[in-house]
């Protein structure tokens, strides 16, 4: 289940942030915090692999991993309709 | 759409063809003397193209980016450099009216543009962020009602020329490098220190010379959105659309160049196909293949144009990627064509024929955004994104 614990920690492995992520809440700009497009695709690629999901075309913007908090409602979203397709 | 509708646009593309005379009178001399396209840009002022793309609201005249793109193709027929300045005014004005809209003195200065036909120029690149304007080192410094800015701008096309400069930095001192805003400011708000001379081998009358820029304004020159959303919401289409409009323009004169000379051989002896008639075919062939890719990107972008999520989706940035890639890469193959076509004609310079300058300008098109960069940006994308392959959707 999708976290923002689980995702804090795909964060700090994949986000490449100049800063701590353990030090980011729910609600905090991601790009502020200096996410860059292409650690934002590798985060998505760590979140696909993690929770067994794929974002479909429509998420993939700057909207959908602009903080965590966007990221779990995603995920969970996802979850809940992949799992039962 | 009313008659007035209808008949407007006519009128704005004879400015335009106007314009377009006029650059091309100069255009070796230019070209030759590495020089500001001033005649074109004097031309520009007069037939006051410079505010077109500013709502009517403010003063312009709310030109289409389809008509712009127009103006664009125009204009590069007749000088490169010329129609590469309108084109990268154009974006900066695109940037002003998608972000600044509904702030006050944004509005205001959209205003000001088209009151006084103001020549915006760009400061994007910057000495140590290795080409990627998604990253500035500097940072703007607000206190109290005043920002302060200092960048070591590597490249500022005709910086001595613009009425004003956006220009990119850090939101704050302490802001990621990728945490960029952009900001106004007026030539009298700022000093321009030449460190580069721009002597290159095309566009040279861009004269994209390297500047320490100094600039002190009101921090409400700030534009109101993270360049973030400014780059992937505007420029990226804008920049991408209108300079591969401009390439076209290139291309197509060249095109008419190599035409021309084997319709000139065809009619000296009427019996004999030149040899050069099938490479005419094969250049028609890439050029319609190159205006179809811009066509295809415009209607796109029109599709989307006020729709955020849309304009910065993956799909989105990939498709104005691959327009920027295939028409950078098809002018140079066009040109050469017409090259072979011409022959001695083409590769001396001063004769009906040369094609030296476009051929010089068009090398330009690979490197302005490097293809090397925008490709691997394109695979970034491509690791996650599913490429729309059906015909018509």
């Amino acid at each position: 289940m999708a976290t923002a614990d689980t995702i804090r920690t795909i964060l700090a492995q994949h986000g490449k942030l100049p800063v701590d992520a353990a030090t980011l809440n729910e609600d905090s700009d991601l790009y502020a915090a200096g996410l860059s497009s292409f650690a934002s695709v590798q985060l998505m690629l760590a979140i696909e692999e993690e929770f067994d999901i794929e974002f479909p075309e429509n998420l993939l913007n700057r909207k959908t991993f602009s903080t965590i908090a966007t990221i779990v409602e995603v995920v969970t979203e996802l979850s809940k309709d992949q799992q039962a397709a | 759409m009313t008659i007035q509708g209808a008949v407007a646009p006519l009128a704005l593309m004879d400015r335009a063809k106007r314009v377009a005379a006029i650059a091309a009178e100069h255009a070796d001399q230019v070209d030759v003397q590495g020089r500001f396209p001033a005649e074109a840009v004097a031309a520009m002022r007069s037939e006051r193209l410079l505010g077109i793309q500013i709502p009517t609201a403010q003063g312009g005249e709310g030109v289409s980016v389809m008509e712009i793109a127009e103006i664009c193709t125009t204009l590069g027929k007749g000088c490169s450099a010329a129609a590469m300045v309108f084109a990268m005014h154009q974006i900066k004005v695109s940037s002003l009216v998608s972000h600044g809209s509904g702030a006050g003195w944004h509005e205001a200065f959209m205003s000001r543009v088209a009151e006084e036909q103001l020549l915006l120029g760009s400061a994007t690149t910057e000495g140590g962020i290795g080409g990627n304007l998604r990253n500035s080192i500097c940072a703007i410094e607000v206190d109290g009602d005043t920002c302060r800015l200092e960048k070591n701008a590597t490249v500022i096309s005709y910086g001595d020329q613009a009425d004003a400069i956006l220009i990119t930095s850090r939101a704050h001192a302490d802001a990621a490098p990728s945490d960029q805003v952009m900001t106004v400011f007026l030539k009298d708000q700022y000093t321009l220190d030449k460190t580069q001379t721009w002597d290159a081998l095309g566009m040279r009358g861009t004269c994209s010379d390297g500047y320490v820029f100094k600039g002190e304004a009101p921090a409400q020159q700030i534009l109101p959105r993270p360049f973030a959303e400014i780059a992937a919401q505007s420029m990226l289409a804008h920049a991408h659309i209108l300079w591969s409009a401009v390439w076209y323009g290139i291309a197509a004169d060249a095109f008419a160049r190599a035409q021309a000379f084997v319709r000139a051989a065809a009619r000296r002896s009427p019996e004999a196909m030149p040899p050069g008639a099938l490479r005419v075919a094969e250049a028609s062939s890439l050029l319609q293949g190159v205006k179809a890719s811009i066509i295809a990107a415009l209607t796109q972008y029109e599709a989307v144009r006020g729709d955020e999520d849309k304009l910065s989706a993956m799909s989105f940035a990939v498709a104005m990627n691959n327009l920027k890639i295939a028409s950078s890469q098809t002018i140079l193959t066009i040109i050469n064509h017409c090259m072979l076509i011409c022959g001695i004609l083409g590769y001396k310079n001063g004769t009906p024929y040369s094609l030296g300058r476009h051929l010089r300008d068009a090398h330009s098109a690979q490197l302005m955004i490097s293809n090397d960069r925008i490709l691997g940006n394109t695979s970034t994308m491509l690791l996650i994104h599913k490429q729309d392959t059906s015909l018509l959707a």
